[in-house]
């Protein structure tokens, strides 16, 4: 489903990605881990599509076709999900408003017919209530004055609105305490479909106590630098990121 | 040297009556405001100086105007409808309302006559900066007085319409407006400027309102003007003690216009809300002077002010908030933000807050940004396309100045009015 190439990515003249190769199947759930600085946030938010992310060397095809040649609404209507690491409050609009001018901008790229209020709502409760998110989030501007749990819910709630075929969530996990991890973790498990993918950018291997990896990458340095299977989270936690740098070093060697 | 314009228009001064007379005088002897004077300092009069209008509209009786032009939804009648700067009594409706009594002013030159304010003797800028008042003073030949009785609280608001219809030439017209609201007297109006057909007039316009002890007006003014004309406009208004005066404000339309509110809080406990936003686009010019003063105790002021300007527009925002001495208590509020959609548009705001009281609290900002980028793709990486995107972050940033506006269907209206003028184009990416 997603293929990426030995990408490149340049942010403000600086060199963030070198050559990071990775593939994900429909089915699968990715993790990537590594230590600040070593590109995770880069990687969602080159596939996302936002500007300033120069990619100068690499490809990147989603179900066979060039993602870099496709604006960020048209990488969402092909089925691209990014949740936010820092979800963006934009006063004055409101949440219910803003999700379904978004789901039927999608559905209208995708040649498939709008969503009434009538049908959108019935949507939004059956989504709501995965996520205990109260009602009252929906009548309120986006994001604004949420706290951070509520922030990052409410990421996943357009997740599991949107119905994306390729989740990626950018540290989802960071500022939430164990029950709203719990709940958002919930949220991804009821997504887990052979026909979706999902990438999991974090930090700490605790997310991937409630979300099970099919495979772990370890990113590093702008490169995925090891692969394996859901005990590498475990190694990596007991051992720490430096662990990684030693064996490097050593396979250099 | 009088410019043209005032020579076109002043033509026949002596056949003026008196206190006429001596404003027509006073403005042929001191002019237009122009660079040096600050108060006009980003609006220049030069071109405008040195433009020919036909003074009022021989046949602005017969006009044909279409009623869809200035309808409003929530909004009937009373009604009165000046097109041209003449009041039209067959698009009009003045239904009768328990205390209020309007008086449409064109068959009542002393009452115009009554009303002139500007002062002949005034010298420099004090007389340059009244210039427009002295145009109205030496010229209105129409108008309106509304009365509300005191006590009197009319319930349908009143719709005051100015159009401006397409003519032969381009004219020049003066109306002159007073609102007077007894004591505890409660009244809502809608001031509304309207295009009725293509045209490059210039609109004179000096509004008074003047509210007694209690009283209440709720005031939306719409300016929605034809895209060539030029509009100047001077409110003012006197609150007296417990006076409420909330005022809602959408600028959108006109080539040039010039709109300078006054706002006196003369009597103890006397509140002022202001909520307001332009959006312009191509090469208008708008250029908001807002100038509120504390006289009294216990007054309150409360602004919030939004500027768009895309394209090569120029908007101008000036806030300006005295606190008197012995205006013990007053809390003085004024927020204004601005977005510029494009790297050619401008807007200048200037907060100004002068105060001379002890017990005040006094608040007051203003910037001038862009579009949030990465709210943009915030709402994009969702699935809206980048024009879409832009237009709910635009209509967002207005919104703020249309909280609270009254009835709802209005406040919907002037969204959308809104929403179709920005952004403009695509931009090529």
């Amino acid at each position: 489903m997603l293929k990426i190439d030995n990408l490149h990515v340049r942010v403000a003249g600086k060199d963030i990605l070198k050559g990071l190769s990775l593939e994900a199947k429909a089915g699968e759930v990715h993790a990537i881990m590594g230590p600040n600085g070593a590109g995770k946030s880069t990687l969602g938010n080159v596939l996302a599509g936002r500007e300033g992310y120069e990619v100068v060397q690499g490809a990147i095809t989603f179900d066979g076709r060039d993602l870099l040649a496709l604006e960020p609404e048209e990488r969402a209507a092909a089925g691209v999900f990014l949740a936010f690491q820092y979800p963006v409050e934009i006063p004055g609009v409101n949440n219910t408003y803003f999700l379904r001018a978004a789901l039927n901008a999608q559905r209208k790229q995708r040649g498939e017919p709008e969503l009434d209020s009538m049908q959108f709502l019935k949507k939004v409760r059956e989504k709501l209530a995965v996520l205990h998110l109260k009602d009252e989030l929906l009548h309120r501007a986006v994001n604004e004055g949420f706290s951070g749990g509520e922030k990052k819910r409410n990421e996943i709630f357009q997740m599991a609105l949107l119905e994306p075929r390729l989740a990626i969530l950018d540290e989802t996990d960071s500022g939430l305490d164990i029950d709203a991890l719990k709940m958002v973790a919930d949220g991804v498990n009821a997504m887990r479909d052979p026909a979706r993918a999902f990438l999991v950018i974090t930090h700490y291997q605790r997310l991937l106590d409630y979300i099970v990896p099919d495979v772990v990458h370890v990113l590093a340095d702008g490169r995925i630098v090891e692969s394996g299977d859901k005990s590498l989270a475990h190694r990596l936690e007991e051992h720490g990121y430096a662990w990684i740098a030693g064996r490097k070093l050593a396979g250099a060697a | 040297m009088a410019a043209a314009l005032l020579e076109s228009l002043l033509t026949r001064r002596d056949a003026l009556p008196p206190p006429r007379a001596a404003a027509a005088a006073a403005l042929l002897r001191d002019g237009l405001p122009g660079a040096r004077d600050e108060a006009w300092k980003y609006t220049s009069l030069r071109a405008l100086e040195q433009r020919r209008y036909a003074a009022g509209d021989a046949g602005a009786a017969t006009r044909a105007v279409d009623p869809a032009a200035f309808a409003l939804p929530g909004i009937g009648a009373p009604r009165l409808v000046f097109v041209n700067g003449a009041f039209r009594a067959d698009l009009s409706d003045l239904a009768e309302a328990p205390g209020l009594a309007l008086t449409p002013l064109g068959t009542r030159p002393d009452l115009l006559a009554a009303l002139a304010r500007s002062d002949a003797a005034a010298t420099g800028a004090a007389a340059r900066g009244q210039a427009f008042l002295r145009l109205a003073d030496a010229l209105a030949a129409d108008g309106a007085l509304l009365r509300v009785a005191a006590g009197a609280r009319v319930e349908s608001p009143v719709h005051l319409v100015f159009l401006g219809a397409a003519a032969d030439a381009d004219l020049a017209w003066q109306l002159r407006l007073r609102v007077e609201l007894g004591e505890g007297a409660a009244l809502r109006l809608v001031e509304h400027h309207v295009a009725g057909g293509e045209n490059a007039h210039l609109g004179n316009v000096v509004a008074e309102h003047v509210l007694a002890p209690g009283a209440r007006l709720d005031l939306v003014q719409i300016q929605d003007a034809a895209p060539s004309s030029t509009l100047i406009r001077s409110s003012s208004a006197r609150l007296e003690r417990e006076a409420r005066l909330s005022a809602h404000a959408v600028e959108v339309g006109a080539q040039t216009q010039r709109h300078d509110l006054r706002v006196e809080l003369a009597g103890a406990g006397a509140r002022f809300v202001s909520r307001g936003v332009f959006a312009l686009r191509g090469r208008q010019h708008a250029d908001t002077h807002l100038d509120v003063r504390h006289d009294a105790r216990d007054t309150a002021s409360d602004v919030v002010w939004r500027g768009v300007a895309d394209q090569r527009a120029r908007g101008v925002f000036h806030g300006a908030i005295t606190v008197a001495k012995g205006a013990d208590g007053a809390d003085a509020q004024l927020g204004n933000k601005n977005l510029l959609l494009s790297p050619q548009a401008e807007i200048d705001t200037q907060p100004v807050l002068e105060i001379h009281a002890d017990e005040v609290k006094a608040a007051h900002g203003a910037t001038v940004g862009q579009l949030d980028e990465l709210a943009l793709f915030y709402l994009r990486s969702r699935g809206l396309p980048r024009e879409a995107a832009r237009r709910v972050l635009v209509s967002a940033f207005c919104g703020a100045a249309l909280a609270g506006l009254q009835p709802a269907a209005l406040r919907e209206r002037l969204d959308a009015l809104l929403a179709a003028r920005l952004p403009s184009e695509a931009v090529p990416t």
